[in-house]
């Protein structure tokens, strides 16, 4: 419990600091405490519905949110969120999480390139 | 960057929120800014437009019966709580330098989850 805790407030602050969801830290800190992937992936998701309306309600208040833009690319990825989580039911897990991985990598290579 | 590409890298995000339980905030965030958003306004729209991806993330999986309710909404809740400390930092630090702080943080991420699949090998 005060793991999850823990968790919650670490995703939390990243989350409003980058933009994010916050899974990015989750997802590996449920694995660390002992839960299969799949569990991991899905309580993330869970988690992070809230943490993201927390934050774009914080940020709406500064007058920082453009809803418009947010259905141009949140809609969409709601389409593709259904692809995403019938795909993995068909992964093993070990793939899954070796792309998890990857895409860390190219993210944060991505980051210190460009940013 | 034109608007079709937008809704093109808004269906890839979704498809990696639901493969990795990411909000594809991490893809949100570079598109928005290259329709012409300022750094801060794509965080914040990020977040809003994570929550409709989210959520049909969390039908699918509570489907598949992936849940766990309890530790989602514990984490949720203690998140929300630090949410208001990570945008004031957000608005005050220069982001190129958090970004790389946060790029750091996803590489010694990939190792460990990288080391736990080997490990894993034989139980899975």
């Amino acid at each position: 419990m005060a793991r999850l805790v823990l968790i919650g407030l670490a995703a939390g602050f990243l989350s409003a600091l980058l933009g994010v969801g916050g899974g990015l830290v989750i997802v590996p800190l449920l694995l660390f405490v002992g839960f299969e992937i799949r569990s991991a992936t899905a309580t993330s998701l869970g988690a992070i519905a809230i943490t993201a309306a927390a934050g774009a309600t914080v940020y709406a208040v500064h007058g920082d949110v453009e809803p418009v833009y947010a259905a141009l690319v949140g809609i969409p990825a709601a389409g593709g969120v259904v692809l995403g989580t019938t795909l993995q039911q068909r992964v093993p897990v070990r793939t899954i999480s070796y792309l998890f991985a990857a895409l860390l990598v190219g993210i944060a290579t991505y980051m210190l390139v460009v940013a | 960057m034109t608007y079709v590409a937008a809704v093109v890298l808004g269906v890839a995000a979704g498809g990696l929120s639901g493969m990795f339980g990411i909000g594809g905030g991490t893809l949100f965030v570079p598109t928005l800014i290259a329709v012409g958003l300022t750094q801060v306004h794509a965080e914040a729209t990020s977040l809003l437009a994570i929550v409709p991806a989210v959520l049909v993330g969390v039908w699918r999986q509570q489907s598949y019966g992936n849940v766990r309710w309890r530790a989602a909404v514990t984490i949720g809740v203690a998140s929300a709580a630090a949410v208001v400390g990570g945008a004031a930092v957000a608005l005050a630090l220069p982001s190129s330098d958090l970004e790389r702080i946060f790029a750091v943080l996803l590489l010694l991420t990939a190792g460990q989850i990288a080391r736990q699949a080997r490990n894993s090998r034989e139980r899975t």
